[in-house]
């Protein structure tokens, strides 16, 4: 509190108080900046709503077949700007703004979508000098283009669902070239400020002197010691949005805050910046490893997405008319008819780039998630064991102890698929290398985990060490590949090697030679069961602001400031690449990266970066995870037991029961930590982890499943509630529960010494199956269920179909042949629906020569049918169902298979205290087209 | 009966010479070959449920135990046997049988996998052999050393005694003199009176600790004199020959009352006789003392020094052997330093007047047993690896040095045998190192193993400064079971 009142008397003082303060008492938070140390942000808030200085000059108005374009003018400093709007396919609209003559380039950010977005025909309803009124294609949709202020209102029918500028809040700095540098321009181009009206007097006053304007940062910054040099000035953007009607907006990740975003009134806005946090707070706003500037709003009519495209820093802020209200208050308004409908307004702040925002319609989730998905592109689909269990630690000291853990997995008979190598692995931190004494025989080592069947992960990062001897910093060199600094040397930071030099992964041929070096005959000691992981990908840079890359870093002409974001997507990007080239692109990589942006999805994994062994931190996994799902990302997890730090043995059994439930599911810990192997906790500990990592495993088939449903449409895998339940308010701000899919509800226990959760089983006039007991409850209640440190709640909805693999064996590829055991849980109306996929696992076959099975279960009329999805893909498996059970059945006197026009009896039995009935061993193919009837 | 049963099947090997199978469904070991009954309904063996047999081995898991699919992997908590004639005949969990990896070197659990398995009993058969016979050899020369090395260590510890003995008598001698100068100087400085009761219950504390570790080398000799036959446990009829325990003092000590004495136990190990001890300590006569009658110890010091800083050393006598007990001082927390530091000096005083070779604070050790681990105190071990030189000196500390240079690193001091509740004297715990940066203490933790050679031959850091050692010593060699009992050649038919 006391930091904010202060900081209104001026920068200097704001700089030497939070200098002051942060070694004070939060060593972390101060290396970081806040919006009033970032000046662009602190500028760009400094204004107000009101009204805005820019005009739409209709007469401008351009409209090809589906691109119209029309100019904005600030009438403050007669810059003019070029305003594009596109309909795009699939219920989308794109609003770019530009400078109409900028001085240079303003940087657009590419290799985000998967290709230009086709478009649809756009028409003029009608004009006049007040504003323009399009027709957005079929429905009653229309934009509303208004003159004077400028202004954007998406309407339906009489509804306006989205407004832009309409507070008056779209900022653009352009590009000019510094005033005391140069020859007094003509008086419009001197303003130095953000172009708002409310700013002129104080632009004036800023021109007065040099001293004012350093202090305001326009063309140098400083913070805690490093300065930015900004040779092009201010150059930073803003546009506001409104959203009548909505209440809840989701997204924007990597926030390590509740799903429901809060606003932001009186506090930070959001940032969006890959940093490396060290020791990362929970519940604020601060920026994180990772960035994806995309907004969800939902309310119970629809839902709506913001994709705002620049990689530049960003700040988002969120206001809402009835934040501040009270339940109480919410009641009076309705009772007293109050007019006042409720609205959120969001504003985003770059600091440089271009305005290039999409503005996805809806109306359903799933709607937004395919239009998202249709312009960044879906997760990719992973090979089946990256859905198994991950055992990392920083780090497996040498090949010995990669063997003893091995065998300790075998020992204790628990699964796994991945022993991950950390940094120590490598010679000397050289990337690519392996430690001469340590690893001495890395092939030995990997024949030694595929024969059980399993892999490994080495890290390799972006940061290489400068020494003339390794080969890939030599190379790089030659190749003239690294970030330069702003005065055109190689960049060199302070990371785990030392000095490092950075590769300038923005750069095409770069990407392409580094994903060269994934060549098993450049990568000495790989093997195809060997596969990456990018770390400290933001970049980390230990010794540059914020841990970071200095902005003023050069990627070609491009300054790192322009696509700081996206670096560590094009790090992922250039792993994945080159892990596909090993195989000759056969093979699926499998790459897990902590930096990530827009579009990541489409190379692998993400995790939620360094942690910590605490309670709270369990319990933040499930929002961070869920904002990742809701914007594209996944393949999400959170470092099982907490990476800084021991947990105690219950918050690492607890950790195991969540992790096992969400998408990404590995174990890692901090050098410092003791080891924590999942059986170093006593026999009892051992039990419950192996229990749990089991449970994970005969669910890999629903999860496969899943996947491939995601990568086909952009589902997300782990959901919030109101994804399947978009009408039911309650579910608006649960994130303490989540869905897998639509047909797994988990309530992990995330509080210590619990002895019972409620969970909110949504859905009314739906059921509920406790999928370890098979008791049914009724949806749309609280349910109370008593919990021992065995327990995690985990329901199965009426009215769908989990195919399970039960023979858990100690590596997913182990059990490939294994037969299915079909979990039919029936509706209250006796009915039930699912999906089979299957496929080698691990191969692009799938995509290349349509080799899966996709097949459709549905038990409608007491039958249980199998039929075909994909007719004409062709893949044999050897995997068949050998058990079927049907939760809420009632007793048949006689069940019978039929196929290929052949009838056999099937032996059942039928537990009447839970109506389970069972099936025995009908035996089909998993891949054959069947019947079961219940008669 | 597992003994019974591979005692067969050996008969069957030697007397037919070829390996004859016997039907019984697959993964079922012999033992439990008459549960499997072919033809005849199978009750599973949990006895839940009976099924016909057909549904045995028929890949569909009936039974809650898994008892009914013994060669599938249909059954979670199934369980594979496999004969592995040539080797060893085991058990693994049904979820390894067809997995693609070989896990019976006789190949029979990947029968319908395509996992190309070689039947690799016979090498291991041979190759264990080799290994067993070898480690037989070295547990036999091993144990013939260790033998040894209790012998010294019991003469090193009589030699002491005979030291201590004679140390106690001089102290005694020094105590009177000290007794009659405290006569007169308590008259001279009287002000100084309650200064020294500040010291007095330190002194107190220490009398006791004192007491009790004689308790406790009492008692280990009493361990020693009632072990006649020197098997590491006192039985019942080995403490039936002190009379002088009868608990009702009738003149007989019936084996009943030696029974309650001992709590009910047929014989005690020194880890149980602690508490027998505590029943016969204040009766027990030693064999010695009563042979040869000698007095009781020493009466224990009953002045404390005027000075704790300078405990009672005089130029012209010998120190208490007492103050060697150095890990009792560590009640004084004020003077602590201070006083490992006068117990150096006090030690270093001691070995100038008695010779390097004895140094009586290993009195406090626990050496073992059989006081095996003797031969370790005050030595060191090395062993180097790439980057380090790692030092062991038992009972004492370990510690690590760069190769190249560097200094040295404390990765614990002598903490305690934290070997399993069978044999603690397995593993050894070195705690209380440097610290960590950000981390605990370093601590170390040597796992014993029996060899000919005294060695270090591994160290690792498995967790952040946790080390692990390896150590290997001819004093936790077991005795040599009988070579007949080793297994060799038998093969399941």
């Amino acid at each position: 509190m006391a930091v904010i009142s202060i900081e209104r008397m001026g920068l200097l003082s704001v700089f030497c108080v939070c200098l002051f303060f942060s070694s004070a008492f939060a060593v972390d938070r101060g290396n970081f900046k806040t919006c009033d140390q970032s000046s662009f942000c602190k500028r760009q808030r400094a204004l107000k709503p009101g009204q805005s200085p820019y005009r739409a000059l209709l007469e401008t108005l351009e409209l090809s077949d589906s691109r119209l374009t029309l100019q904005l003018i600030n009438d403050n400093n007669k810059v003019h700007l070029l305003l594009e709007l596109y309909r795009l396919q699939g219920n989308m609209t794109r609003v770019k703004i530009n400078e109409l003559k900028p001085l240079k380039p303003r940087f657009e950010v590419p290799d985000v979508l998967i290709a230009e977005p086709p478009t649809e025909p756009l028409s003029v309803l009608s004009k006049d000098d007040n504003g323009i009124v399009l027709s957005l294609g079929a429905e009653s949709q229309r934009l509303i283009v208004s003159a004077r202020p400028f202004r954007l209102d998406i309407m339906e029918g009489p509804e306006v669902l989205l407004s832009l500028n309409s507070r008056g809040l779209l900022a653009f700095e352009h590009l000019h070239l510094r005033k005391d540098t140069q020859a007094q321009p003509d008086g419009a181009e001197v303003k130095e400020s953000v172009d708002g009206d409310q700013q002129q007097d104080e632009v004036e006053k800023d021109e007065d002197g040099e001293g004012d304007k350093e202090q305001d940062g326009l063309w140098e910054e400083t913070f805690k010691s490093h300065t930015d040099t900004k040779p092009n000035g201010p150059t930073s953007i803003s546009l506001d949005f409104s959203l009548p009607g909505v209440e809840h907006v989701y997204g924007i990740p990597e926030h390590a805050d509740d799903l429901k975003l809060k606003t932001t009134d009186g506090g930070d806005p959001y940032r969006l910046y890959n940093l490396d946090v060290f020791q990362y707070e929970l519940y604020n706003p601060m920026a994180l490893y990772g960035s994806i500037p995309v907004m969800l709003a939902h309310n119970t009519q629809r839902t709506m997405g913001i994709f705002w495209l620049n990689a530049a820093e960003t700040w988002v802020d969120i206001s809402s008319n009835t934040a501040g209200k009270t339940v109480f208050g919410k009641m009076l308004d309705f009772v007293q008819g109050s007019s006042e409908k409720p609205q959120t307004d969001i504003r985003w702040i770059s600091e440089s780039g271009i305005i290039d925002v999409f503005i996805m319609l809806g109306p359903k989730p799933s709607d937004v998630f395919s239009q998202y998905a249709s312009l960044t592109g879906t997760q990719s689909f992973p090979p089946l064991a990256s859905l198994g269990y991950h055992q990392c630690r920083w780090n497996y000291n040498d090949q010995e102890d990669v063997k003893s853990v091995d065998q300790g997995f075998d020992q204790h008979d628990i699964p796994y698929d991945f022993i991950w190598l950390d940094i120590e692995h490598a010679d000397g931190k050289r990337y690519f290398t392996w430690d001469p004494h340590k690893f001495s025989q890395p092939k030995e080592m990997l024949q030694g985990l595929m024969d059980k069947r399993r892999k490994m992960v080495a890290i390799v990062d972006p940061h290489i060490k400068v020494d003339s001897g390794y080969k890939i910093h030599s190379e790089i060199t030659s190749k003239d590949f690294y970030v330069k600094n702003k005065d055109g040397r190689n960049y060199e930071g302070w990371c785990w090697p030392g000095n490092s030099g950075y590769p300038d992964f923005t750069i095409p041929e770069m990407r392409a030679w580094w994903a060269s070096m994934f060549a098993y005959d450049q990568y000495e000691g790989s093997m195809e069961n060997l596969f990456t992981w990018n770390d400290m990908n933001e970049p980390s840079v230990f010794n540059g602001p914020e841990v970071t890359m200095h902005k003023d870093a050069l990627h070609g002409k491009w300054e790192h400031r322009e696509i700081h974001n996206i670096y560590g997507l094009y790090v992922q990007m250039a792993t994945a690449e080159g892990q596909i080239q090993r195989s000759g692109g056969v093979e699926r990589p499998f790459v897990l990266t902590r930096a990530f942006f827009a579009g990541s999805q489409r190379f692998g994994a993400v995790w939620t970066g360094d942690n910590a062994a605490e309670w709270g931190h369990l319990k933040i996994s499930i929002p961070m995870c869920l904002s990742l799902g809701l914007v594209g990302v996944s393949f999400c997890g959170a470092d099982i037991g907490g990476f800084f730090k021991n947990p105690s043995t219950e918050l690492l059994v607890r950790w195991y029961q969540t992790g096992a439930y969400q998408p990404f599911f590995r174990a890692h810990a901090h050098l410092d930590t003791t080891r924590r192997e999942p059986w170093l906790f006593g026999p009892e500990n051992t039990a419950l982890i192996r229990e749990v990592i089991r449970q994970r495993y005969a669910l890999l088939p629903y999860w496969y499943q899943l996947f491939f449903q995601a990568y086909r449409t952009g589902m997300p895998v782990m959901r919030p509630l109101w994804v399947d339940y978009p009408k039911d308010t309650v579910t608006f701000t649960i994130d303490d529960e989540f869905l897998i899919g639509s047909d797994l509800l988990v309530h992990p226990i995330t509080e210590e010494g619990s002895r019972g959760v409620t969970a909110y089983l949504p859905g009314a006039g739906e059921v509920w199956y406790d999928v370890h007991t098979f008791q049914k409850h009724n949806g749309a209640q609280n349910l109370y269920i008593p919990v021992t440190l065995s327990s995690i709640p985990v329901f199965q909805r009426g009215g769908s179909i989990i195919p399970r693999k039960d023979r858990v064996r100690r590596s997913s590829a182990c059990m490939e042949n294994d037969p299915y055991t079909l979990y039919v849980a029936l509706s209250p109306k006796k009915f039930a629906r699912g999906k089979l996929y299957i496929d080698d696992g691990h191969s692009f076959n799938y995509d290349t020569k349509k080799e899966f099975i996709h097949r459709s279960l549905t038990f409608a009329n007491n039958a249980l049918t199998s039929s075909n999805l994909c007719p004409d893909c062709n893949f044999l498996t050897s995997s068949w169902i050998e058990k079927v059970l049907i939760l809420g059945a009632s007793k048949p006197s006689k069940v019978v298979l039929k196929m290929d026009g052949k009838e056999t009896p099937v032996d059942f039995e039928f537990d009447s205290s839970m109506s389970v009935l069972t099936l025995r061993k009908p035996g089909m193919n998993a891949g054959d087209d069947w019947t079961l009837l219940l008669q | 009966m597992t003994c019974l049963h591979l005692l067969l099947t050996l008969v069957f090997a030697v007397s037919l010479g070829t390996p004859v199978e016997i039907q019984r469904p697959r993964g079922v070991p012999l033992t439990k070959k008459p549960f499997y009954e072919e033809n005849k309904p199978f009750t599973c063996l949990d006895g839940s449920r009976t099924i016909p047999f057909d549904r045995v081995n028929d890949d569909y898991c009936d039974c809650k135990d898994g008892s009914d699919e013994p060669g599938t992997a249909a059954c979670p908590n199934g369980s594979f046997h496999c004969t592995n004639a040539g080797y060893r005949p085991m058990f693994i969990p049904s979820s390894r049988i067809n997995d693609g990896i070989c896990d019976c070197c006789d190949t029979t659990d990947e029968y319908n996998s395509g996992a190309k398995c070689e039947n690799t009993c016979k090498e291991l058969g041979l190759k264990e052999r080799d290994v067993l016979q070898k480690m037989a050899e070295i547990t036999k020369e091993g144990f013939l050393l260790k033998q040894q090395l209790i012998e010294e260590a019991k003469k090193g510890r009589e030699e002491k005694q005979g030291k201590v003995t004679d140390m106690q008598e001089n102290k005694k001698q020094l105590e009177e003199k000290v007794e009659a100068l405290r006569t007169v100087k308590e008259t001279a400085e009287q002000p100084e009176k309650e200064a020294k009761e500040r010291h007095l219950k330190a002194w107190e504390e220490q009398k006791a600790a004192i007491r009790l570790e004689k308790d406790k080398a009492k008692m280990a000799e009493a361990f020693l004199e009632l072990d006649d036959n020197a098997d590491g446990f006192v039985s019942v009829s080995e403490l039936q020959s002190h009379a002088e325990l009868d608990p009702d003092a009738d003149g007989t000590l019936t084996e009943t009352e030696v029974q309650g004495l001992m709590g009910g136990a047929a014989q005690v190990d020194t880890s149980t006789f602690e508490s027998v001890w505590t029943n016969i300590k204040d009766k027990y006569h030693s064999e010695v003392s009563r042979e040869e009658s000698q007095p009781e110890e020493p009466a224990p010091v009953e002045t404390p020094p005027e000075e704790v800083k300078e405990p009672v050393v005089d130029n012209d006598s010998e120190p208490f052997p007492e103050d060697d007990i150095s890990e009792e001082e560590d009640e004084d927390e004020d003077d602590e330093d201070d006083y490992h530091e006068d117990d150096d000096k006090v030690r270093v005083y001691i070995t100038q007047k008695t010779g390097a070779s004895i140094n009586f604070s290993d009195l406090s050790f626990d050496f073992g047993p059989d006081a095996e681990f003797t031969y370790l105190y005050s030595q060191c071990y090395e062993l180097t690896t790439s980057e380090y030189i790692y030092r062991l000196c038992p009972f004492n500390r370990v510690s690590q040095k760069p190769k190249y240079g560097g200094s040295e690193t404390n990765l614990g001091t002598w903490g305690s045998w934290s070997g399993p509740e069978n044999n603690k004297y397995l593993v050894m715990k070195y705690e209380h190192g440097t610290g960590c940066w950000q981390g605990p203490n370093r601590s170390t933790t040597v796992k014993l193993t029996c060899g000919k050679e005294t060695v270090v031959t591994s160290t690792s850091e498995p967790s952040r400064c946790e080390y692990l050692m390896e150590f290997t010593t001819p004093a936790v060699c077991q005795e040599p079971a009988n070579m007949d009992l080793l297994p060799h050649g038998h093969e399941e038919l």
